[in-house]
């Protein structure tokens, strides 16, 4: 994370002016060769290394809950131009402000969990 | 030894994190940060506030050592793997920044601006990590899962609400980008 710049603030700032292949570069990779990793566990019932089946659950359906709370996250990330991991990488490179963009996270996340059911999902 | 200090190009880490998901995947877990939040939550007692809270934190104990592990990394990649921490984006971004007040566009891994730590007793730094943190936080409990969640974890197994959730991201975040940033810097 810390060192293909994808915890940079500047990085997702770019991304977010379509200016650069990089971020898109990275995000693009890592879900064309999930897609098919996952697809030949399924295929292959390739067995975990704890030789269980693996069981991938589906989201919940919806699309509400998806829209309003990933515009809202996006919000978010471009303003601190972190998501939840790279904000811990952060940390480790030893960026004291960050940890109140945890602590707000942190809140955040309280505050959902607050008043969920008056939301719509 | 240089190609290690320089910059990772983006395909090392995009299989890197796709080689992540996997070995989560493999030892019947699931890649996904954000969740760490609620139980770092739950750890501070926001049980008691909310049912949302009431789960078994403890058996969310190897998510938590995900982001130790991300903690370490970055420590490590800061402060022996990397040489010159200035950020190559692009020139017009590099500009386009520096016109807002962003002088150390092209120059830090992040802006001064709002990382330094004297950027903690200017009020609208503060308030804008404070802002972008919360809306990151209640954002992705909402939406049920943030960039590694979703963008990674749910469109690799070709989720449609995901692939909702990771629009959204993106209007949102051009909308900060386009429309809050000229306004507030």
């Amino acid at each position: 994370m810390y060192k293909s710049e994808a915890a940079s603030w500047f990085r997702i700032y770019e991304m977010f002016q379509f200016k650069a292949f990089h971020m898109y570069g990275i995000i693009g990779l890592a879900v064309g060769l999930g897609i098919i990793v996952i697809q030949a566990i399924k295929r292959f019932k390739i067995k975990s290394f704890f030789g269980a089946q693996i069981v991938f659950e589906p989201k919940e359906k919806g699309v509400k809950r998806y829209i309003i709370g990933g515009i809202l996250f996006g919000l978010g990330w471009a303003l601190a131009g972190a998501c939840p991991g790279p904000m811990f990488t952060l940390i480790g490179a030893g960026y004291i402000p960050i940890l109140v963009v945890i602590a707000a996270a942190l809140f955040g996340t309280f505050v959902y969990g607050l008043i969920r059911n008056k939301l719509p999902h | 030894m240089e190609i290690i200090l320089n910059p990772w190009p983006w395909y090392i880490s995009g299989f890197l994190i796709a080689f992540v998901m996997f070995l989560l995947i493999m030892v019947e877990k699931k890649f996904g940060m954000s969740s760490n939040l609620r139980t770092l939550c739950t750890i501070c007692g926001a049980d008691k506030t909310s049912d949302f809270f009431k789960f078994d934190w403890k058996s969310q104990r190897w998510n938590l050592i995900v982001v130790l592990g991300a903690i370490i990394g970055g420590f490590i990649g800061s402060h022996y793997l990397t040489n010159n921490v200035a950020v190559a984006i692009h020139p017009e971004v590099i500009q386009n920044l520096q016109a807002l007040g962003f002088e150390s566009a092209g120059k830090a891994y992040l802006p001064t601006e709002l990382f330094d730590i004297s950027a903690l007793s200017n009020i609208k730094s503060l308030s804008v990590l404070i802002i972008g943190g919360f809306l990151v936080g209640f954002g992705a409990r909402y939406a049920g899962g943030c960039t590694s969640g979703h963008a990674i974890s749910g469109l690799s197994n070709l989720q449609m609400p995901s692939l909702i959730a990771v629009i959204g991201f993106f209007i949102g975040g051009f909308f900060t980008i386009h429309v809050l940033f000229p306004l507030i810097f």
